[in-house]
C-alpha cells in the first residue's frame, strides 16, 4: 500500500503541463494521455527529454545516423538557432513547443548554453522564445 | 439516372462484374458505385516488360524495400538491396528469446522470453482496411489472428480520478454515457432546445436518450439492474437459489468526468482503431520474413549506405560494411531509395534541394514499446481481461494484453509501455534498467500481481533504435503543403519510398502503398527513357 501510495505521489508529482496531442491517423499509443511530465527546471527538461537522444552527457549518439551532440556546440552562440530547433523541429526531432511553455523552453536552453563545456552565459528569456520561436504546428492528417 | 432504372441489380451486376472480369475491376466498380472507398488499393502492381538486365537497386529492406523488390523482379528487373542490419523487415520486427538487441548509446538487452513469446516493439495492429498489407499476407500464406482492440473489462485510470484507482472501461464508460443522455434529456424538456430541435425531432431523441443512456421511466440514470446490464453487477445472475443479480452503483456525473473516458471512447471510433483488427501468428515479423522467403538472396546485409550518386545514366551507392568497415559501391539503373528521412537527412544525396529539403522537414515521433514477461496470465486468471488494452494517463500509456495463446499456464508476455510524447521521452532517456523500474512502477497501479509475478523484460525505445533514429513519420499540415510532393516527385533515376513518403505515416500500409506507387512511376519512366 506504501509503495502505491508512494508510486501515485510521484505520478501525481509528474503530472501535466498539457496532453501531448497525436494525430488520430497515425498508430498512437493510446488514448489515456500520454500525459504530458511536468519538469520546471532547464536541467529537468534535459533529463526528461533531450537526453532521450542528446544522451545524458550532451554529446549525442551514433547509429546509422547521428544524433548531434549539443557539448560544446558552437552553433548555441546565438540563442535564435536552438529557439527554432525546439519548437519548430528539424529532420527527426519532433517540436516541443505544443509541450513545452515559452518559459520552459527559454529554461532548456539556457541550461544547454551554459553546461556541457559550453559558456553562454546570458540567459535566454521567455520573451526570446515567444519572438524567435514557432507555436505548435498543427497536424490533421 | 437513378439507381432504380439499373436491370440487373446492383448487386447482381457486381457480382456478374466480379466473375468475369476479376477482383480488380469489382473493386473499381464498387468504387465508382460508391461503396468500399476505404482504400486506395484496387490489387497489386501489375508492372511487366522492364528491358533486359535493367537494374534497380534498393536502398533498406524494410517492407518499403521489399515489396519494391519482389515486384520489380517479377517485372523482370535485376534487383538488389542494401540493408543496414542484419535482417529482413525494419520496422517489421518481432524480439524473442535469446535475441539480443542494443540501442544507441551502447546499452544491451538480451531478452529471456520463453519459447512462443514475443514482443512486437514496432507496428503491432493491423486495420482490416489496410488492403494492400492484408493482400501480401493472404498472398504469402501469412497466417493472421484477431488483435483484440476493445475490450470492456480492462481497465481507464488517470491518476488524479477515483482516488487512483483503475477503473472497468465498461462501468465508466456507462456512466458517462448515461449522465450525458440524462443532461440531454433535461435540456430538451426544459425547452433549452426549442430553437435549435422540432418538436419531433424532440420527441425522437428523447427515446434515443432513454434508450442510449439506459434512462429510468422519469428520465435519470439511476443505480438499477438494467444499468447494470450494461456497467455490470455488484452481483452477476447465476443459477439456483441465489441466482438473482443485484445491481452496482453508478458513478456521479463529477467522478466520471474526472477519469476523462471520452479519451478512450473516441479513440475506439478513429478509422485506424476500428475492429476487426489483426496480428499475424507468431509475431508481427512473419510478414518480413515471408517476403524475404521471395527475394533474401538479392539482399546485401549490414551494408551501411554512406552516399548516394547518379547521373544521367544511372546511379551509384557507396556502402560500408558494418562489421569490416570496407566500403563497396553498388551500381545500376535506377534507385529506390526507402531509408528513413531521419537517417537519409544525413547521408549526402545527389538530388535535388527541394527533395533534401522534404527530409528535414519530416519531423518522427517515437514511443517506447516494452515486453513484459509474467510467470502466468493474472490478467486473465485474476481479473478476466482477455487481449485490449488497459488506458493510464501516466507516461506507460498503456498496457496491452497478448491476443494469443489464451488460458495456457505458464509464463506469457504483455506490452507493459507504448510511451509517446513526453512520457516517451521520459522513458527513452533512462538506460534500460532504471526504464524497466519505472515502467513496472507505473504498471503494479493498475495490477498489483506485478511484483509477485514479474520475470523478465526488455524496452524498446525508438528514439534509440539505431537503424531508424526515431519512431515513425509525423508531418505537420504545413511542412506537408510545402515539402511533401517535393519528396515524392522522382529526381532523375531516384525515387523515395517508405511510410514517411505516404498519408498513411506509422502504418505498414503507408510503407507499401508508397513504394507501389514508388515503382510504378520508376517502371513508366524505365520503359520511356
Amino acid at each position: 500500500m506504501n509503495k502505491q501510495k508512494f508510486a501515485l505521489q510521484t505520478a501525481l508529482v509528474a503530472l501535466a503541463v498539457a496532453g501531448v496531442s497525436v494525430p488520430a491517423t497515425a498508430d498512437a499509443p493510446g488514448a489515456g494521455g500520454t500525459q504530458a511530465l511536468g519538469p520546471e527546471t532547464g536541467e529537468q527538461v534535459y533529463r526528461q527529454i533531450c537526453q532521450a537522444c542528446h544522451m545524458a552527457d550532451g554529446k549525442g549518439a551514433s547509429g546509422a545516423g547521428t544524433f548531434p551532440a549539443l557539448a560544446e556546440n558552437p552553433r548555441l552562440a546565438s540563442p535564435v538557432y536552438p529557439i527554432i530547433v525546439v519548437t519548430r523541429g528539424k529532420g527527426g526531432m519532433p517540436w516541443f513547443s505544443n509541450a513545452l511553455s515559452p518559459a520552459k523552453v527559454a529554461a532548456v536552453i539556457t541550461y544547454v548554453r551554459t553546461h556541457f563545456g559550453n559558456h553562454f552565459t546570458t540567459p535566454v528569456t521567455e520573451a526570446d522564445v515567444k519572438k524567435f520561436g514557432s507555436p505548435a504546428p498543427v497536424i490533421d492528417h | 439516372m437513378s439507381m432504380k432504372d439499373l436491370t440487373p441489380t446492383r448487386r447482381q451486376l457486381l457480382s456478374a462484374i466480379g466473375t468475369s472480369a476479376g477482383s480488380v475491376a469489382a473493386m473499381q466498380a464498387m468504387v465508382a458505385l460508391g461503396h468500399a472507398a476505404e482504400s486506395q488499393f484496387t490489387g497489386p502492381p501489375t508492372l511487366s516488360g522492364a528491358r533486359k538486365g535493367e537494374t534497380v537497386l534498393v536502398l533498406g529492406a524494410g517492407l518499403a524495400g521489399l515489396v519494391a523488390a519482389y515486384e520489380l523482379t517479377k517485372a523482370g528487373y535485376k534487383v538488389q538491396v542494401l540493408e543496414f542490419q542484419g535482417r529482413p523487415g525494419g520496422r517489421n520486427w518481432s524480439l524473442r528469446g535469446g535475441d539480443t538487441y542494443t540501442e544507441v548509446g551502447g546499452a544491451v538487452q538480451k531478452v529471456q522470453f520463453q519459447p512462443g513469446n514475443y514482443l512486437n516493439p514496432g507496428p503491432w495492429r493491423i486495420p482490416h482496411h489496410h488492403k494492400t498489407l492484408l493482400h501480401y499476407c493472404r498472398e504469402f500464406g501469412v497466417a493472421l489472428e484477431p488483435f483484440i482492440q476493445m475490450n470492456h473489462n480492462s481497465y481507464v485510470h488517470q491518476t488524479d480520478a477515483f482516488d487512483g484507482k483503475p477503473m472497468r472501461y465498461k462501468e465508466v464508460a456507462t456512466d458517462f454515457k448515461g449522465h450525458v443522455a440524462e443532461l440531454l434529456s433535461k435540456a430538451i424538456n426544459v425547452g433549452s432546445l426549442d430553437d435549435k430541435v422540432s418538436g419531433e425531432d424532440k420527441e425522437r431523441l428523447l427515446e434515443a436518450m432513454r434508450a442510449w443512456g439506459a434512462l429510468d421511466k422519469d428520465m435519470a440514470y439511476a443505480s438499477s439492474l438494467k444499468v447494470s446490464g450494461q456497467r455490470g453487477y455488484d452481483r452477476a445472475p447465476g443459477g439456483g437459489v441465489e441466482g438473482a443479480p443485484t445491481p452496482s452503483q453508478i458513478s456521479s456525473l463529477s467522478d466520471v468526468l474526472d477519469s476523462k473516458v471520452w479519451n478512450q471512447m473516441g479513440f475506439f471510433f478513429n478509422y485506424v482503431m476500428q475492429t476487426t483488427m489483426f496480428q499475424p501468428v507468431g509475431g508481427m515479423d512473419m510478414i518480413g520474413k515471408a517476403f524475404a522467403r521471395h527475394v533474401d538472396h538479392l539482399i546485401t546485409y549490414n551494408a551501411k549506405v554512406v552516399q548516394i550518386d547518379q547521373s544521367a545514366t544511372g546511379v551509384a551507392v557507396t556502402y560500408q560494411d558494418t562489421a569490416s568497415g570496407a566500403t563497396a559501391t553498388a551500381k545500376a539503373d535506377w534507385c529506390v531509395c526507402c531509408i528513413p528521412a531521419t537517417i537519409l537527412g544525413q547521408i549526402p544525396m545527389q538530388v535535388n534541394d527541394a527533395m533534401k529539403a522534404s527530409l528535414k522537414a519530416v519531423n518522427y515521433s517515437a514511443s517506447v514499446k516494452t515486453g513484459l514477461e509474467f510467470k502466468r496470465r493474472f490478467w486473465e486468471e485474476d481479473e478476466s481481461i482477455y487481449g485490449g488494452h488497459s488506458f493510464t494517463n501516466q507516461p506507460i500509456s498503456l498496457i496491452s494484453y497478448p491476443n494469443y495463446h489464451y488460458f495456457k499456464s505458464g509464463p506469457a508476455v504483455l506490452l507493459g509501455s507504448n510511451a509517446g510524447g513526453l512520457g516517451g521521452s521520459l522513458l527513452a532517456g533512462m538506460e534500460p534498467a532504471a526504464r524497466l523500474e519505472a515502467i513496472l512502477a507505473q504498471g503494479e497501479i493498475i495490477h498489483p500481481q506485478y511484483r509477485q509475478e514479474f520475470m523478465n523484460g526488455v524496452s524498446v525505445a525508438w528514439a534509440r533504435v539505431p537503424w531508424n533514429m526515431g519512431g515513425n513519420s509525423r508531418w505537420s499540415d504545413d511542412a506537408r503543403k510545402q515539402h511533401y510532393q517535393n519528396m515524392v516527385a522522382m529526381d532523375g533515376r531516384i525515387v523515395l519510398a517508405g511510410e514517411h513518403a505516404s498519408y498513411i505515416g506509422g502504418w505498414m500500409e503507408g510503407a507499401l502503398t508508397s513504394s507501389i506507387d514508388a515503382i510504378t512511376r520508376l517502371h513508366q519512366r524505365a520503359q520511356e527513357a
